[in-house]
Parts: structure tokens; C-alpha cells; sequence
């Protein structure tokens, strides 16, 4: 482990958890962005440029600015007076434990981690691009499909009902 | 089509842009402290003390009759009325001023003052590269720095100097004529008297 | 002596590391690379603000500033000494917080701001071998980075508890990300063609000279098309006029840093104008040839100062345009994003893809890409000038 993975391991889990224990939404989010410039970090240190770099633009460009543009056009600005702790913690708590354990469990078995990993494999950005277009084409064209179907039905819900407005 | 607008005003802009280098026309800024207009006739800015002849003191027409004073909408004017009299103008003698204070940081150039005066002692000035670094002091007028001749108001308003200048020469002539009547009369008085 | 000259500062580095023990090395080089980089475009900066100023005076018919020279003298450079004062100004002035503001995100604002705008130039390509680091998805990397430049906007904007900052922060992300897609779009489509992330490449894509003409993107039909929408989605990018509604001085005082004041303006000016720069730079980099020289008898000229110069014309273009355009309206704004120029950039891809196609037809490809082009664009522009979404607007009460 080296220490710039220690930092940047240590700097994702410090603002995750902050992501969560704040009270002001706001500083919520931002943590959160933080957290996701850490992941992209991470991924970095891995060699992976092209993941990380995607993951700022694609987290800290789009999703966090979406979180809190829909913060900003619901809710005042004024810091929640109700404690950070939903009432339901406890179960919460178990869900979660749950959750870690059966990813844990997953990742410790499969085989990836069990073989040496190869020193740093360089993925260039065609060879991604190769695997996209070739072999993973028809998951890439389903997810595009299906995104696509979401943006429509996102603009008809949008759209003003002209006979209903008259 | 779209665009077309863009295109022309950004041709509009660079005429502009390129004409300011080579037509004054499209330039008119005046370079304020090394280039100055020449001044209007009708600028006013705060007001002065006309004096007649070569010494201020002796010459200044203000009588201190204060109707300044009292008339200044800001109340910027301050007089103190001297104990003893000195001939003016006409040679008729009269108070003068013996403290004539304007805080030109509170006159706010109206003029009125130079309206209401009976005696054709107080006018507005042109001079307006006043600044001072004492801005309390500094902007205090007292009456030697008040004062300036009368040559100077024909310089800065020639058209009411010369109307002011007229109004005086009437009133001497009146006073010219009054003394002569009075000295006839006197002199008929005494033809009078003689045989008498 | 040509080549030595345009490797000047390649081989300055290099020379100065040679002095150096091997573990040093790798450090002192970044060091040797960021520094000039940072001085130099902070430098472009201030004299910018100048040439801003003096030309939107002339396009005005006024002089702007031309009377500060150098300090404790009588010269006075035409007015070029002016940043000077202005840059102590900002430094020495009082840096008011308000009472109501989020003290730790107003002051964090400003600093999100420059770091993702400094780190932009990592991936420009400033001079043959002139890149910091050549990341093999270079133009993905700028693009991310300045991805960040929104929440830097929103932190300053929320914090500052202002109406006018919230207003000013909400238009600037709403305009940002609208415009993000032609900007991208736009760069997708000479990424496509280059078949390549990495700015070296795309720089040298465009290397030689056929006919006497550059290589250059911007000299095909959809190159051209990319550039201009490019260009235009830069401008709003860098919310510079017309389409500065995030800081209109006229509705918003400065939209999302009317709080700020002090360094910290200063901090948001800079990071503004250097966000120019860089955007600039890209578009340099992927439609103009990057540092070539544009006639083949000008190719002693030193990689670098072409880059410059390209940049320093751009900058006059956009001073142009903004001594020119008024401010569009919110919605004008949304709708020739949404309405006008994400068709437009979409369309300019299948044209850059059937030109791809047509490679060897010689003229016919010019004729089809240049009709595919000019269609659509009279067919869109007269579409939303007739349903009043661009173009003249009518008021039904006022007039
Ligand atoms: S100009 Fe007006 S304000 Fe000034 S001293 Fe005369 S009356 Fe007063
Ligand atoms: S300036 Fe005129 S009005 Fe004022 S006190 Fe003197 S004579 Fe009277």
C-alpha cells in the first residue's frame, strides 16, 4: 500500500462519511463530491485513466451538479433542526452489514483477487473503445436504448399539455 | 437568415474600432488636464466678490447687507458686519464685509446668492479645479480668496458683466445727477438766501 | 538555429535537470513545467484585462485606459502599466464575508475554481514537445476537469445566502451544462476522425500543407462547422457577453461572486479569464492545427509563438463579440442550446462521418458535406426565427 493511495483511501472514506452525518444537505452533496474525486483518484492510481476521468465527468460533472441543483429548487436554505439519525437506524445499520457482507463475500471468492494481478494492464482508450464497439456492443446499444426511453418519457412528463393549458 | 444581424453589427463595431485611430470624429473624448474646452459663457460654479480698481479691500462692492446670507438655500454664506464705513463706488460711505466666509463644500451652485445681491457684489465663477487635500479648511472660502476683480467677471460672463457694468454706470449717473440737483439746488438755495 | 529556437525552453528544462540527482528529477521537472506555464498565462491575463478594456473603449468611441504607465514615472505605455494598480487594489482591498454566508464553502469557492482551471493546462499543447503531461485521454481530462468548474460556481453562489448570487449561480449552471453538450459534441467530431484522445496526436493529425493551405480541421466543411460552434459554445463556457447572464452587471450586479471582494474577486476574475484561455487553447488545439504554422514558409517560426498568436486572435474575437452582442435573454439562451445548436452538433457528426466515408471523391465531398451543412443550418435558423425561439420578439401589452 502506498501512501498516496493511503491519503486518497483515506480522504474518500472521511468525506463519505461526512457525505453522511451532516445536517445541512448542502454540505451533504459537496462532501459527496469529494468522495467521488477521491474515487476518481483511486482509479488513477490504478492506471486507469480513462475510468477516472470519466467518473469526474461523469459524477462530479453531472450527478453531484444534478443533486444539488434539485437541492437548490426544493428545499430553503436553512440547516434541517431534526437530528441526523433517521429512526429507523438500527435497521439500517443491519441492511448495511448485510449489504458489505455478501459483497465482501462475493469479491474474497471470485477468482480475480485469488490470481496475481498482471503488473498495471495499460488499457489505452482505443482498446476500451474496441471492446465497447465489438464485443460489448449489444449491452452498449440495450443501455443506449433504454436510456433513450428514459429521456423521452422525461421530456413528455416535462411537456407542457397545450390543450390542458388553454 | 441566422446570423445575417451578427455579421453586420460586428461590421458596425469594427468600423468603430478602426475609425477611433483615424477620424477625431469618432473620437470625441477631450483629454481633460492637457486638453481643455473652452469654457461656457452660462457655466456657473461658486460664487466670487467683485471689487472695482486695483485693491481689493478698497474696492469690493459689498455693502454686508446679508440678503445673501439669509437667501442661501444651504445657508453657506457667512458675514460679519464691520463697525465703521468706507466709502464705495459711488463714494457714499458704507459697511463692508469684515468677515465674508462661502463653504463651497456645502454651496450647491444655484446661484441665488448672485440674484438676490442689490449691489452688483456677487457673481458665479467659472473656476472650477478647486480640490484641496484639506477638506475641511481648504474648502472654507474667506473673503481674499473670494475676491476677484471685475475685470475677471468681464472675462468669464462678458454679456451680464456688461449688463451689470451698465446698471452701475446708471446708478453713479443718477447719483451724478442727484449730487448736481442737489448742488443746484443748493446753489439756488444760497442765490436765494444772498439777497435775502 | 530555427530548430534550436523552437526548442528553446524543451531544451532549457532539460539542461537545467541534468544538474540535478536522478530522485529529484521526475519532481523538478513538473516543478520546471507548471511554473512558466502559471506565469506566463498570468501574465496573458493581466495584459488582457488591458487590451479588453482599451478595445471595447475604441469600439465604444472612447479611449480607455491609457494614462497609467510605469510606477514613479512620467511613462506612460499607452495605458499598459494599468494592472498594475488594479492587481494592488484587488490585493490590498478589505475582504468582507457576509454575516449570513457559509463561512467555509464562500472561502473554499474561489480555490475549487482555479484548481481544475490551472489543471486544464496540463493537456495543452503550447509548442512542439510542449505539453505537461500527454495523457493518453488528454481531451477527455480537459473536459472532466473543467466539468468542475460548476460546482465552484454553485458553492459560490449558495454560500454567499445573496438572492442575486443564488439567481446568478443558478443560470450559470443551467447555462453551463446546456452548452456543455455542443462543446463536447463539437470536439467528438475531430476526435472521430483522428481516432484519437491525445492532443499530440490530434495536433499532428493536422500537420502539412496541401496546396499551399494548412491541414488544418477548421478548413473542411464540418471542421468549420465544429469550429464556429466551438467557439460559440466557449464563450458561453467562460460566460463572457453575449452570453454572460451569470454575472450581468445589470440585473445580478456579478451574479454568483457579488459577495466577494478582495483577493477573492480577484481569484474569480483570474480563474475566469484563464478558463478562457484554456477552452481556447483546446479549440487551438483541435480545429486551428494546434502550434503548426499556417503557410509553409512561415514554419521558422517557433511552435510556441504560433500558439499565441492563434490565441491572442481569438481572445481580440471574442472582445469583439462582446463589444458587439447584447446580453441574450434566459430562455433565448436554452433555446439556441437546446433548439439550435445540439441539432446543428449532431448533424455535424454524420457529416464528419461522410466525409470520413468519401475519402478520395476529391470535390464531391466537399459539395456534400458543405450542402449537408448549409441545409439543415437555413432549415433550423429559419424554423426558430419564424416560432419566435431566436430572432425578433413581439410584445403582446408593451409597445
Ligand atoms: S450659489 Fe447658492 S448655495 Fe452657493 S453661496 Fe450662492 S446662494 Fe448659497
Ligand atoms: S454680497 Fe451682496 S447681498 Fe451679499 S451681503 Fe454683500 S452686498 Fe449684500
Amino acid at each position: 500500500m502506498s501512501p498516496v493511495f493511503l491519503i486518497l483511501a483515506l480522504v474518500t472514506l472521511l468525506s463519505a462519511v461526512a457525505a453522511i452525518s451532516f445536517r445541512n444537505l448542502v454540505h451533504c452533496s459537496l462532501s459527496l463530491v469529494v468522495t467521488f474525486a477521491g474515487l476518481a483518484g483511486l482509479y488513477l492510481q490504478l492506471h486507469a485513466q480513462f475510468v477516472g476521468f470519466a467518473q469526474v465527468l461523469v459524477y462530479i460533472g453531472a450527478v453531484a451538479i444534478l443533486i444539488v441543483f434539485a437541492i437548490l429548487l426544493t428545499r430553503s436554505a436553512d440547516t434541517p433542526n431534526h437530528a441526523v439519525l433517521a429512526p429507523g437506524w438500527l435497521v439500517g445499520i443491519a441492511v448495511a452489514v448485510v449489504v458489505f457482507g455478501a459483497l465482501g463475500l462475493a469479491i474474497l471468492k471470485s477468482e480475480a483477487i485469488s490470481k496475481k494481478v498482471p503488473a498495471a494492464p495499460e488499457a489505452t482508450v482505443k482498446q476500451i473503445g474496441d471492446a465497447l464497439m465489438n464485443q460489448y456492443v449489444l449491452p452498449l446499444e440495450v443501455i443506449g436504448l433504454l436510456l433513450t426511453a428514459a429521456m423521452i418519457g422525461a421530456v413528455i412528463i416535462a411537456m407542457r399539455d397545450d390543450k390542458e393549458a388553454k | 437568415m441566422l446570423g445575417e444581424a451578427i455579421i453586420k453589427g460586428m461590421a458596425v463595431t469594427a468600423k468603430n474600432f478602426f475609425g477611433s485611430y483615424v477620424s477625431k470624429e469618432r473620437l470625441p473624448t477631450v483629454q481633460y488636464p492637457e486638453e481643455r474646452l473652452v469654457p461656457k459663457e452660462n457655466a456657473r460654479q461658486f460664487p466670487f466678490l467683485v471689487y472695482d480698481g486695483d485693491d481689493w479691500e478698497k474696492g469690493l462692492r459689498c455693502v454686508s447687507c446679508q440678503i445673501c446670507e439669509k437667501e442661501c438655500p444651504p445657508k453657506c454664506i457667512y458675514i460679519i458686519k464691520s463697525k465703521d464705513k468706507k466709502p464705495d463706488y459711488k463714494g457714499q460711505a458704507q459697511f463692508y464685509p469684515a468677515r465674508f466666509d462661502i463653504d463651497i463644500s456645502v454651496c450647491m451652485s444655484c446661484g441665488i446668492c448672485a440674484e438676490v445681491c442689490p449691489f452688483e457684489s456677487i457673481k458665479m465663477d467659472t473656476e472650477f479645479e478647486l480640490s484641496t487635500g484639506d477638506r475641511f479648511g481648504g474648502l472654507l472660502l474667506p473673503k481674499e480668496k473670494l475676491a476677484k476683480s471685475n475685470e475677471h467677471y468681464r472675462k468669464v460672463h462678458p454679456t451680464d458683466a456688461a449688463a451689470s457694468d451698465a446698471v452701475l454706470a446708471a446708478e453713479i449717473a443718477k447719483a451724478e445727477a442727484k449730487a448736481k440737483a442737489a448742488a443746484e439746488a443748493k446753489v439756488k438755495a444760497d442765490a436765494e438766501k444772498k439777497p435775502a | 538555429m530555427v530548430e534550436s529556437l523552437d526548442q528553446l525552453f524543451v531544451n532549457l528544462k532539460h539542461w537545467a535537470l541534468g544538474f540535478l540527482p536522478e530522485a529529484l528529477q521526475p519532481l523538478v521537472s513538473a516543478v520546471l513545467s507548471i511554473v512558466p506555464l502559471v506565469a506566463v498565462f498570468g501574465g496573458l491575463f493581466a495584459i488582457v484585462t488591458i487590451f479588453e478594456r482599451k478595445g471595447l473603449g475604441r469600439i465604444q468611441n472612447r479611449y480607455g485606459p491609457n494614462r497609467v504607465g510605469i510606477p514613479f514615472t512620467d511613462i506612460r505605455l499607452a495605458g499598459f502599466g494599468q494592472f498594475i494598480p488594479d492587481g494592488i487594489k484587488a490585493l490590498i482591498k478589505e475582504d468582507v464575508v457576509p454575516r449570513a454566508a457559509d463561512k467555509v464553502v464562500h472561502f473554499l469557492a474561489p480555490v475549487v475554481l482555479l484548481i481544475p482551471v490551472l489543471l486544464t493546462y496540463a493537456v495543452l499543447p503550447i509548442g512542439r514537445n510542449m505539453t505537461v503531461v500527454d495523457f493518453d485521454a488528454g481531451v477527455l481530462f480537459f473536459f472532466s476537469v473543467g466539468a468542475a468548474v460548476e460546482i465552484s460556481v454553485f458553492m459560490a453562489g449558495w454560500s454567499s445566502r445573496n438572492k442575486y448570487s443564488l439567481l446568478g449561480a443558478m443560470r450559470g449552471i443551467a447555462q453551463m451544462i446546456s452548452y456543455e453538450i455542443p462543446l463536447i459534441l463539437s470536439a467528438v467530431t475531430v476526435i472521430m476522425l483522428v481516432g484519437s484522445l491525445k492532443t499530440s496526436d490530434i495536433v499532428a493529425a493536422q500537420a502539412g500543407f496541401t496546396a499551399g493551405l494548412p491541414n488544418w480541421f477548421v478548413l473542411t466543411p464540418w471542421g468549420f462547422a465544429g469550429f464556429v460552434m466551438f467557439l460559440i459554445a466557449a464563450l458561453a463556457e467562460s460566460n463572457r457577453a453575449p452570453f454572460d447572464l451569470p454575472e450581468a452587471e445589470s440585473e445580478l450586479i456579478a451574479g454568483y461572486f457579488t459577495e466577494y471582494s478582495g483577493f477573492k474577486f480577484a481569484l474569480f476574475f483570474l480563474g475566469e479569464y484563464l478558463g478562457m484561455f484554456a477552452i481556447i487553447g483546446l479549440g487551438i488545439t483541435l480545429f486551428l492545427g494546434g502550434w503548426h504554422a499556417p503557410f509553409p514558409f512561415l514554419t521558422w517560426v517557433p511552435s510556441y509563438v504560433w500558439f499565441m498568436t492563434k490565441l491572442l486572435a481569438i481572445v481580440f474575437f471574442f472582445i469583439w463579440v462582446r463589444g458587439t452582442l447584447p446580453r441574450l435573454r434566459m430562455d433565448q439562451l436554452m433555446s439556441f442550446a437546446w433548439k439550435f445548436m445540439i441539432p446543428m452538433a449532431l448533424i455535424n457528426l454524420v457529416v464528419a462521418a461522410v466525409w470520413h466515408f468519401m475519402a478520395g471523391t476529391g470535390a464531391a465531398r466537399w459539395v456534400v458535406c458543405a450542402l449537408l451543412i448549409a441545409g439543415p443550418y437555413v432549415l433550423l435558423g429559419r424554423g426558430l426565427m419564424e416560432n419566435k425561439h431566436l430572432g425578433k420578439r413581439t410584445y403582446r401589452f408593451a409597445d
